[in-house]
């Protein structure tokens, strides 16, 4: 780095693993929100959650169907496009394992859709073997609202929007399909650890 | 929206600061001269890097709070008083000096003349900026679009951008404010937080399909753009940009 900010010192947190810092982010013990439009409530009687697109028979489960589902805690460091990042946070949810436990599919993509229209694109393999649930409570307390309740993906090893709040379902594709931020300036895949916030990083 | 081409990779630049203008006790304008910037639309940010002796960086993102104006860009900063990057920027940062930045960036929160109106615009406190920039945009492009601003400080003396707001008032826009904690002698506007029916008030209803950007601290804009979705407003005219207590 030959450019040096005179008299930046700056605060290094003296109890964080830097290894667990990626580039240009920076520790937060909040839990910053951040959404485009009005937060979405939906009662848990209307919820259901699907998946749906390229296999033979859509699934889908009521709320109810859903809770009964075999659940696990997750405890992972998050990180947001915004900057901060989040250590050890604890979330109790479904593995995406599960729900798509003996569907056949050719689809090599996956779209995340919620309440309120936000998408969100990865890699199917991206959210399978044991790297993406779908939670419904945090910090042993049912998700509130502007964090995503009643349920949010959780896909740790992206910037944190790949995580859809709000979520509703996943729809499996053979083509990748640009989401919500992917079309508005934001990287296709999200990797922190290699800084891809931006379209071209 | 989709398929917005962009060109390749938004690099690292050297920003020299040009100017700083004191907005209030706590919050300053930092003016600077960015060779080859590419242009902005109001709504957009940057973020910025900064990097000590040792190599170690912190990185930030900060609205843009200037029209498009060639090679200039204005980033207004509150100072956090636990900030790591913040009071950098307000406290220490002189003319002549540089930084780095990189954008412009976003491409959902943002507002072009084009886009016509009825504009509703909401800030809480430092929420402004981002809001500032299309008012500025909006008049640097001699617009007439029918425009109103909703603006929550704590004091008169918390209010970013009084003056320059009260000068461009008319001709289509409209600004209100709403002090909540303390009001000057006399002071006949509200004086409350933010709610439905000062919102209301502001107009204008559902029926004009006025498009919303709302932005600042979390819990100001959960409750605006809840409000807004029970005055009948179409959540999809709403847009939000939020920021906690943290951002350095």
């Amino acid at each position: 780095m030959s450019f040096v900010s005179r008299g930046f010192r700056g605060r290094r947190t003296a109890d964080v693993d830097p290894a667990r810092v990626p580039p240009g982010q920076y520790v937060t013990r909040d839990f910053p929100v951040l959404s485009a439009g009005p937060t979405p409530h939906t009662s848990l009687e209307l919820w259901d959650f699907s998946i749906v697109g390229e296999l033979d028979e859509p699934r889908g489960w009521t709320w109810e169907e859903f809770r009964a589902l075999p659940s696990e805690e997750i405890t992972r460091d998050i990180h947001c496009v915004t900057k901060w990042s989040k250590l050890d946070t604890v979330w109790q949810g479904v593995s995406v394992d599960t729900l798509l436990e003996g569907i056949e599919t050719a689809a090599e993509y996956v779209t995340q859709y919620s309440d309120g229209g936000y998408t969100t694109n990865l890699p199917l393999e991206d959210v399978t073997g044991g790297k993406a649930w779908v939670v419904f409570a945090y910090d042993g307390e049912p998700l509130a609202p502007e964090h995503g309740g009643p349920a949010r993906m959780l896909v740790p090893h992206h910037y944190f929007w790949k995580s859809a709040k709000w979520v509703r379902g996943l729809q499996l594709q053979s083509t990748d399909e640009p989401g919500f931020w992917e079309t508005n300036g934001y990287h296709n895949y999200g990797d922190p650890w290699q800084e891809q916030r931006y379209q071209g990083d | 929206m989709a398929g917005t081409a962009l060109p390749g990779r938004l690099s690292w630049q050297l920003a020299e600061l040009v100017e700083v203008v004191a907005e209030t006790p706590r919050v300053k304008t930092t003016v600077f001269d960015v060779p080859g910037w590419p242009g902005h639309r109001a709504g957009q940010h940057v973020d910025v890097r900064l990097t000590a002796e040792d190599g170690y960086q912190a990185e930030r993102s900060y609205s843009i709070a200037s029209a498009p104006d060639g090679r200039r860009v204005a980033l207004t900063v509150q100072r956090l008083e636990d900030g790591e990057v913040s009071p950098y920027l307000t406290d220490e940062l002189r003319p002549g000096d540089k930084i780095e930045l990189r954008g412009p960036i976003g491409g959902y929160f943002v507002w072009e003349p084009s886009e016509g109106g009825p504009l509703v615009l909401v800030a809480g406190g430092s929420g402004i900026v981002p809001l500032m920039a299309m008012i500025r945009t909006r008049a640097a492009a001699g617009s007439d679009t029918e425009t109103r601003l909703l603006y929550s400080s704590r004091s008169p003396d918390d209010v970013i951008y009084r003056d320059e707001l009260e000068r461009l008032s008319g001709s289509g826009l409209t600004v209100v404010h709403a002090l909540t904690d303390s009001q000057p002698p006399g002071w006949t506007g509200y004086a409350r937080r933010v709610d439905a029916e000062m919102l209301a008030e502001v107009g204008p209803g559902p029926a004009e399909r006025p498009r919303f950007y709302a932005c600042g601290p979390t819990p100001f804009v959960e409750a605006v753009a809840e409000a807004l979705v029970r005055l009948g407003h179409d959540p999809r005219a709403i847009k939000t940009e939020r920021f906690g207590p943290t951002g350095g």
